[in-house]
């Protein structure tokens, strides 16, 4: 199980490393959907149905809005020399990384080993769900009914950034 | 735990792309990247040895199930990555309608 993880995630690894070298915008979003699509299968691994339904139609609708923006501009990736500013842009992003992992490994030390995760406030949900909402899916009874103004919320979001590219996209921009 | 470390450095790759590279596209793949790092590390945290999807079907007597909360909130978190990445593409297609170029050097207005 680790293993097939492993392998998966480093296939992911290699695919979001294409895409940010890739000479050709479009090749970039293909390999960028290389990512999305293994996450699809790294999720039913992880006997989470309902994310794997989710993130595949997410994928397939986001591929399909940056192929439309890509073949309505260019498809040229710039080029790009290594200049002083670019020196500067290397080594911050070191040194973020740095901070980065040295946070990581103070964490990873108070994570439980994987595959041996203990139930702590889900256990009331466990427990509870089939009688208290009637849904045999935990994730859709917790998701609509004991966190329902989190839903609530994100449906807001998704009116709000649906208004927002309809307002960006229709009114005319100064010269 | 090798899972939790290439995860980590899926994360870093992302955040890599997004400070280095200098074209609009790049950078939304970037910060896609880096969600997906985030999502599938909240997943894995929650997986359980040997535990069934989080359906209650009565087949089995005294089932484990692995943790439904992370899968609730991700499922959350992905609707909300479609729609910063759908905005994000939209004010990107309008800047290249202005400037002609998907270079963030070249464009000079959005300095403060």
């Amino acid at each position: 199980m680790e293993l097939t993880l492993s392998i998966l995630l480093g296939f992911m690894i290699i695919g979001a490393i294409f895409a940010l070298h890739a000479k050709d915008l479009l090749s970039a979003i293909i390999a960028a959907g290389i990512v999305g699509y293994s996450l699809v299968i790294c999720f039913l691994l992880l006997k989470a149905p309902d994310l794997a339904i989710v993130q595949i139609v997410v994928e397939t609708i986001t591929l399909i809005i940056m192929v439309a923006v890509i073949l309505d501009s260019t498809r040229e990736e710039l080029k790009v020399k290594i200049d002083r500013r670019q020196i500067i842009n290397i080594s911050l992003a070191l040194v973020f990384m740095l901070v980065l992992v040295f946070f990581f490994i103070q964490a990873i030390s108070n994570l439980n080993p994987f595959g041996e995760h203990t139930l702590r406030m889900a256990s009331a949900y466990v427990g509870e769900t089939a009688a208290k909402t009637g849904s045999a899916n935990l994730v859709t009874g917790i998701l609509f009914d004991f966190r329902g103004y989190d839903t609530l919320g994100e449906a807001t979001i998704l009116f709000t950034a649906a208004l927002g590219v309809l307002t960006i996209l229709r009114i005319k921009g100064r010269k | 735990m090798i899972v939790y470390i290439l995860c980590f450095i899926l994360f870093l790759v992302g955040l890599y792309g997004l400070i280095t590279r200098r074209n609009l596209i790049k950078i939304v793949i970037s910060l896609s990247i880096m969600e997906f790092s985030i999502f599938i590390l909240l997943v894995l945290i929650g997986y359980i040895d040997g535990g069934i999807a989080p359906i209650i079907t009565g087949l089995e007597s005294n089932p484990t199930y692995v943790d439904p909360l992370p899968q609730a909130m991700v499922l959350t978190a992905i609707v909300i990555g479609l729609a910063t990445t759908a905005m994000l593409m939209a004010i990107a297609i309008r800047l290249y309608r202005k400037y002609r170029t998907f270079d963030i050097r070249e464009i000079k207005n959005l300095k403060g």
